[in-house]
Order: structure tokens, then sequence, then C-alpha cells
């Protein structure tokens, strides 16, 4: 996997019989998952050709996968024309054919002989626990790989939510001590695409921006790129008319449910989470989760396994079990409160009754006899 | 935690505590105040007290045609924004899914669009109100810190309501969890303040109306 490094994308391209026009249209579409301008399609589709296929590293740490299956299921750009056209995929222990001491063999000479131009990939949380040893490879944790890895890199990617911002591993009681990338790396541009997984396209748009530029994307304040982190699945979402109509689905076999009024009430977490599902989509386009009838669990912002239930509605108090406050939990703290009110409020009473008493009292020292 | 979880959590829980605790306070301790008894002779019988309790309520709800030219702009000021304020609070859907997580029923809303509408209107007679406060001599004579900062706290879960709608100056979720807090506030504030008037302002019309009647007045 760690040929051809040298090799210009273009030249790769004419060897695999793909034509100037063809790379363009690919560009172009690339670009327009991105949210960039028209004509940076073509541009993009030049600088690329002009330039060495870069070397990625993709670390695999403490998650389940998933963001990996996500990425090979990118239809713009297609996972094998991105490994094989765009990029020089040095190591990946999911995907690459090697394994054991060859596979750690390639990922150290891709580091060394790369050193400072790698990007790196990394999904998963990375585990301190138990001296680290909750995730290793090679007879190493994934905090020492971690490290070594980020020394020479240009960049880092974080692929998923776990690995941008701790994710599942990292909810509470987070029992490996598990962290995010950005909390054990601290010198090093980092960007984070997050989401449980995230969408396939935004993981490969975003290596293709970084790769075809050589700059890092505008970032919000989570580091996510703001092409596909910038607007709010609530702002982009086709149920969206159903909220300003009012009109909500109240349980997910009701007649607005079935109407496909919005889940805002089932717990949708769409106007808190910034990510490209309304847009993109998944599956080339097909749908996201609020068009299946799921209100978005809001899977590509921070903490979001710990932030309450996934059906309590965003405005609902969030203090009791499992996030959710019922109606008996909200009762009674009402009832203890105006319990203790009460008790209060007979107290001041009685004080107030007394105070009265006493001025109404004739006062013993008052002469008698005067007159 | 975040601003929103805070908001929606431990501050919305210490909120309603202080809330109950307070309202009780202030509803028991009032009702077990010391009656002075009237030892004049009733002109009337005591279901006429009555009567003329819930007939106060009324009358004294609505301007006097005598003094209808002088009072009148005011209390319709007032009422269009009580109003206001009523529909906004319990027509919205996310205040109804609110106080259905708190009551355990729910009840249909008003689109977004008419709300929005609602609450810029609202929001315009709050400033007429608290112009009129400050231009009107006497009122401004009359006016305390409870008034203003009544007025500010109310207002302030309005503009940052209406904020969060409009996803206007930060994200969506600093201006829910803002809006929710200034809500908690509110709530921590109301038993102390003016706005504890909602409980306070038809017991006392009433009882003034039952105390005339007992006299052989008519309120």
């Amino acid at each position: 996997m760690t040929r051809g490094n040298t090799e210009l994308v273009g030249e790769i391209l004419l060897r695999h019989g793909i034509s100037r026009r063809s790379f363009i249209k690919y560009c172009t579409a690339a670009a327009s998952a991105m949210a960039l301008p028209p004509g940076m399609g073509a541009v993009m589709a030049e600088q690329l050709r002009q330039a060495p296929r870069p070397s990625v590293v993709y670390l695999s740490f403490q998650e389940c996968t998933g963001c990996l299956e996500s990425l090979t299921r990118s239809f713009a750009p297609t996972i094998e024309s991105l490994i094989f056209d765009v990029i020089s995929l040095d190591y990946d222990d999911t995907l690459m054919a090697a394994a054991g001491e060859a596979a750690e063999a390639a990922r150290t000479k891709a580091m060394h002989d790369n050193f400072g131009k790698y990007v790196l990939v990394v999904d998963g949380s990375v585990p301190t626990g138990a001296g680290g040893g909750y995730c290793t490879a090679g007879g190493r944790s994934s905090v020492d790989i971690l490290r070594e890895a980020a020394k020479g890199a240009a960049a880092i990617v974080c692929v998923g939510t776990c690995s941008a911002f701790g994710g599942i591993p990292f909810a509470d009681p987070n029992p490996t001590d598990a962290w995010p990338v950005s909390a054990i790396v601290g010198d090093k541009p980092i960007i984070n695409v997050s989401g449980c997984p995230p969408i396939p396209e935004v993981i490969t748009g975003t290596l293709l921006q970084f790769v075809t530029t050589g700059k890092i994307p505008d970032l919000d304040e989570h580091r996510r790129p703001k092409s596909f982190f910038g607007t709010s699945i609530h702002d982009r979402c086709y149920r969206r008319p159903f909220y300003d109509q009012g009109k909500f689905a109240k349980s997910f076999d009701d007649e607005g449910a079935r109407n496909g009024w919005c889940l805002f009430e089932l717990g949708c977490k769409g106007p808190t989470t910034y990510n490209s599902c309304a847009t993109i989509k998944w599956n080339g386009g097909t749908s996201f989760p609020i068009e299946s009838g799921h209100p978005c669990l809001g899977c590509a912002e921070p903490n979001f396994w710990d932030k309450g239930s996934f059906y309590s509605p965003l405005s609902a108090p969030a203090w009791g079990k499992a996030g959710q406050s019922t109606p008996l939990e909200i009762l009674e703290i009402a009832g203890a409160a105006a319990a203790a009110g009460a008790v209060l409020g007979v107290a001041s009473a009685g004080v107030s009754r007394l105070r009265q008493h006493r001025s109404e009292r004739p006062s013993g020292d008052e002469p008698m006899g005067e007159q | 935690m975040d601003i929103l979880g805070l908001a929606r959590g431990p501050a919305l829980k210490v909120a309603l505590a202080v809330f109950c605790v307070g309202v009780a306070w202030r509803i028991v301790g009032f009702a077990l105040l010391r009656i002075r008894f009237d030892l004049s002779k009733p002109r009337t019988s005591v279901m006429r007290y009555v009567s003329g309790g819930l007939l106060a309520i009324g009358t004294r709800s609505w301007p006097h045609r005598q003094f209808i030219g002088r009072t009148g702009p005011g209390e319709a000021l007032g009422y269009s924004y009580h109003l206001g304020l009523f529909a906004v609070v319990l027509l919205f859907t996310p205040h109804i899914v609110f106080l259905g997580s708190l009551f355990g029923f729910t009840w249909p809303g008003l689109p977004s669009s008419i709300i929005t509408v609602l609450s810029v209107l609202t929001l315009t007679l709050f400033l007429a109100v608290l112009f009129r406060r400050v231009t009107n001599r006497v009122m401004r004579m009359l006016s305390n810190f409870d008034d203003y900062f009544s007025w500010f706290i109310t207002m302030l879960v309005l503009v940052t309501g209406l904020a969060a709608t409009a996803h206007l100056g930060a994200p969506y979720e600093t201006l829910l969890g803002v809006h929710i807090l200034s809500f908690d506030v509110l709530l921590i504030w109301f038993p102390f303040g003016k706005l504890m008037h909602a409980f306070y302002i038809f017991p006392s019309r009433a009882i003034n109306g039952a105390v005339l009647a007992r006299k052989g007045a008519v309120s």
C-alpha cells in the first residue's frame, strides 16, 4: 500500500484510463457536496492532477468500526477512487491485506518516509485507564501509538464522535478513562468529522478538501468543517414546515407520524445538532434518520450520550432518571417544596399574630391612677 | 455540562423548588393572617358577601364607565400584553411540551409563525408599558425596583425566546439555554416580587368585594 507516493495523481488517472473531463466531473460533485463555489471543482481537479498522492495513516482505537463501515459506503467520491486515485492509504488495519508485523512495518515505513507530510486519520476514543491496556495493537497501547503517529502528521482528521469528542466510551461512567484525540495531542491541527457514524461523503469530502488545498478548512468551535457542519439539521430538515405550522407527531404510530410531521415532541435533537444529514443524506442521498421516521439523536454533538433521553423533547425538564423528568418526579419536588413553604407560611403568620397580640396588650408598666 | 443541560436540569429543578416554597409560603402566610373582626351589624346576608366578592372580580377587572377616558388606554395596554403573554406561553408547542412534562397532559398549539408575530407584538406592548411607566409622573413615583425588575425579567424571557426561535446571535442550543435560564430566574423571582399578583389579584378583589358587600355597598 505504500507504493506510488511520488506518483502524481494525474499520472495515476491516465494509467487507469480516466479522462480529464471525467475527473473534473468527479471533483465538481465532491465540491458540490462540500458546498464549495461551482468553480472550485475544476480548480480541485487541476490541483489534484499536479499533486502527488498524500500518504494517509488510518488508526482505529476504541471504536465499533461503524465509522470505517460508513467510509466504505461513500458515493462521491467512492472509497475506491479515493484510496486508489487521490490518496495513498498506507495503513488501515481493517482494510489492508497485511497483518501482524508486516502491517506495523508498513505503518512505520509510511510515517518515516512521509514525516511531517502524512495525514493521520483516527477513529475511536483513546482509553488511558489501566495504563492504556484497554486498547492495544502490536503490544502497544493506543495512547502510545497515537502520540508516536501524531509527531510526524501534517494534520489529524478525527473520524467519528469517539475520536472527536470521546463518544460512547467517554460517556458516564467512562470505565476505560477514554478521551478524545484533542485531549491527548495538543500541538497538531485537528479536524473533527463527528457523527456516529459520520456521513461517508463528509469523511471523504473533508479529506479531499484538505488534500486539494493543503489547508485546514474553516472550522467551527468544535473544530468541525463549517462546509459540512455549518447549519443545524433542523434548519435544513424537510419536516421543518410542519414545525412552523405546529404539526407534531405525538407517538411513533399516530396520524402525525404517518403524515410525516415534525418529530420535536418525540425528542428530535435536530435543532441543536449541526451536520449535513438533511442535505447530503445517507446511502447516496437516499434518506436520513428523520426521513425514516426516527428523531435525530444528536450524534454529531459532544456528549450526546449524556444529554438526557433520546426521546425527551429538547424543551422538557431533564433532571430525572435517564435525563427525563416524569410528572411524578416533578410532583415530588413541587410537593416537598410546597410543604416546606406552607410550614414557613404558618410560622410567619404565627409570628405576625404574636406581634399583633403583643402590640394590642395593655402594658403592665403603665402608671395607674395618674388622672 | 453545557448551558442547555444546566438550564433544563439542575437550574430548573432549583428554580421550581424555590418557586413552590415561595408561593406556598406567601399564600399560606397571607391566608393565616389575623382578620380584624368587623363588629358592626352586617347590612346583608352571607350569600350576598359571596356574590359581592365574585361580582367584584368582574367589575374591578373592567374600566369604570366614568373614568374610561382616563384609564381605558392603560387598561387596554395591560390586557393586550397579558393576552399576548398567555398565548405565547400556553400555545407555543415547545412550551406545551415543557408544561406537559410538568402536568402530564398537553393541548393543541398554534403555528410557530403566529406565535412569532404575537411575540413581536407583545414585545412592542412591553416597551410601550415601560415608556408609559417612565413618562407618567405619578406612575414613575409609584414605581420601585420590584416593578422594573419584574418587567425586565419577563421581557428577558420573551426576548431570549424570540432570539432562540430566530437563531439570532448564537447557536440555537446556547440561545435556548439562555432562554430557559432566564425563565429559571423568573421562577425564582416570582413569589418574592410583584409577579405574585398572578395568585393574589382575584382573591384580593373578591375579599374587597365581600367586605364592601357586608357593609351594604356594591362593587
